[in-house]
């Protein structure tokens, strides 16, 4: 255990710490931005006020859209002069959010991937190759500076150049990979396919840390088997702090959410109301020790439920169910829950560059019928049709391999697919009119 | 010494070759020769025109995707059994050829094709080592 003072404190103690630290974040929030003030203000809701956990239900929620208003600083509690460093997110729908940092800010982002890695079983020996892309996306860096604070040596090699990827894995001795799970399903069609000589068992790969997308039980299994290492779960939200929210340990049966620096409730997504511990929700996060960026009951639309056991690891953290969904944007195609961020992930692996694309569903008989469409820039484009083709049975093997879902993808021409605001509307559902 | 070909990409739908070939007319862009590969819902336009450069530009400020490619003007005999021998000229070599297409002229009694190898510059040499006239890009554009 990375620190055992946090993760394994006795649970009464850990909610007297949070119900401090919560008092603390309100009050910070409150006073320091005017976003917040007037929210709390609209909502009849003073910090001053704040004596229990249960206060919690007075508390207003933050929402993306309050996020998007308040482009790009709004929400800094802190002057700019302490803000380090900003990361930022387009999310699958609508515009731009930014999140910032202080310099403990950053401390804390690197302390709970530290510890995560270390619930991995991640130590100083190991050498972990953060395939994450770097920028203004939370995953390359937060994983990167987490590495690093644990002590391990951390190769910043980025996404994509898988041919690069598997040389540095053997050149270095990698024993753990950071990625998106798609990725690394990836890296083995890519072995299959092309690389038939190399064998990724005589390597000493034994871990890859997933995240930065929805992934099933299913896909688990396929990507210990076919790269013959242990696969772990790390999740996270920019909005929050980036990855390392909550993590899975050597059990794999849930993720330990970071108490001591998270707030999580599960509501109902439609009433708003608290759920009892160990229902189905949409989990809403309060941060308790975020400085540039607090974030107070931001409801994150991911479903799942919390529960304490007694893990085997010995941490005392509650516990998350693995995320499988959002409330909003998800897509149920012949029985498959299909995130239009998982396409896009493909095309972005399949291509090395994010495409613009649409997702047409439709009902042909009795069967959801799927189309992607995804505009052919000059990158993508050749004048040889079997690159074209080839291009396209790449993404329809990646879509059944990754989805589980058939989509016929079309190519078509630049600027074809409507946009408002400038941004793509990904999602074209027929079968609702 | 390789003659520039210009290739777009066009959905294979009503009016999409059509405004392609506008740009490059409002461009003042001539075109020698043409030839499209197709699918069911896509094709590639391929031309050798006066000013690939400038009609690369001008596509590009509309929003067409294309691209420039190194290919080969070749010139052939036009006698019976003449592509037949070249064929396997470059059979012999082991040049293969990703596509071609014919000029609509001829070059006084010869045929002029384009190739598209998929190495460029070895299939020069060959052509050369075996004597084949390559037609230059600046005898093409007749500038």
């Amino acid at each position: 255990m990375f620190n055992r003072e946090f993760e394994a404190m006795p649970v009464n103690r850990l909610k007297e710490l949070q119900l401090e630290r919560l008092k603390w974040s309100l009050k910070h929030a409150y006073e320091n931005n005017a976003f917040y003030k007037k929210k709390f203000d609209d909502a009849g809701f003073n910090p001053a006020q704040f004596k229990s956990l249960d206060d919690m239900r007075r508390v207003p929620f933050l929402y993306k859209q309050d996020m998007r208003d308040n482009y790009p600083f709004g929400l800094f509690a802190v002057p700019m002069s302490k803000v380090v460093r900003v990361h930022s997110s387009s999310g699958t729908t609508g515009n731009a959010t930014v999140v910032g940092y202080t310099k403990n800010d950053v401390e804390v982002f690197a302390e709970v991937v530290a510890r995560c890695l270390a619930a991995y079983g991640a130590t100083e020996n190991d050498v972990i190759q953060v395939a994450y892309g770097y920028g203004l996306f939370t995953g390359g860096l937060g994983l990167h500076y987490g590495a690093e604070k644990l002590g391990a040596l951390t190769v910043p090699i980025s996404g994509g150049n898988t041919e690069r990827q598997l040389m540095l894995i053997k050149d270095f001795g990698t024993t753990m990979i950071a990625c998106t799970p798609s990725y690394a399903l990836n890296i083995a069609d890519y072995l299959e396919k092309k690389r038939k000589d190399y064998d990724i068992r005589k390597t000493k790969l034994r871990a890859g840390i997933f995240g930065a997308e929805p992934w099933s039980e299913a896909m688990r299994s396929e990507i210990e088997s076919r790269l013959g290492i242990s696969a772990f779960d790390i999740y996270g939200l920019s909005e929050v702090i980036g990855p390392g929210v909550s993590c899975e340990c050597s059990e794999k049966s849930g993720l330990h959410v970071f108490e001591d620096h998270f707030y999580v409730e599960i509501i109902d997504p439609d009433t708003g109301e608290i759920l009892p511990e160990g229902e189905k929700g949409e989990i809403v996060y309060t941060t308790l020790t975020k400085e540039a960026f607090p974030g107070i009951r931001y409801r994150s639309k991911d479903i799942t439920r919390l529960y304490r056991d007694q893990c085997k690891c010995g941490r005392t953290l509650v516990k998350m169910e693995k995320v499988t969904g959002r409330s909003d944007d998800m897509l149920i195609i012949r029985g498959v829950n299909v995130f239009p961020s998982q396409i896009e992930n493909v095309l972005m692996e399949v291509e090395g560059t994010e495409p613009h694309y649409q997702i047409i569903v439709d009902r042909k008989g009795a069967l959801d019928d799927v189309e992607v469409m995804v505009e052919v820039s000059e990158k993508l484009f050749s004048d040889e049709l079997k690159v074209l083709d080839g291009l396209k049975k790449r993404i329809e093997d990646r879509m059944r391999g990754v989805l589980g879902i058939s989509a016929k993808i079309s190519l078509v021409e630049p600027l074809t697919i409507a946009r408002s605001e400038g941004k793509a509307v990904r999602v074209v559902d027929k079968r609702k009119i | 010494m390789n003659v520039t070909q210009l290739s777009v990409f066009i959905e294979n739908r009503p009016g999409h070759l059509q405004n392609v070939l506008k740009v490059l007319a409002e461009a003042g862009i001539n075109i020698i020769t043409l030839t499209i590969a197709e699918t069911s819902d896509f094709g590639i336009l391929r031309m050798i025109v006066n000013k690939p450069e400038e009609g690369h530009r001008a596509l590009k400020a509309k929003g067409v995707t294309a691209s420039l490619t190194d290919v080969l003007a070749i010139e052939i005999d036009d006698t019976p059994g003449s592509l037949l021998k070249a064929i396997d000229t470059f059979s012999a070599r082991k040049l293969n050829i990703e596509y071609m297409y014919a000029f609509t002229e001829k070059r006084g009694d010869r045929a002029v094709m384009i190739f598209r190898f998929d190495n460029v510059e070895a299939a020069k040499q060959a052509l050369q080592e075996e004597g084949y006239g390559i037609v230059k890009k600046i005898d093409i554009i007749g500038e």
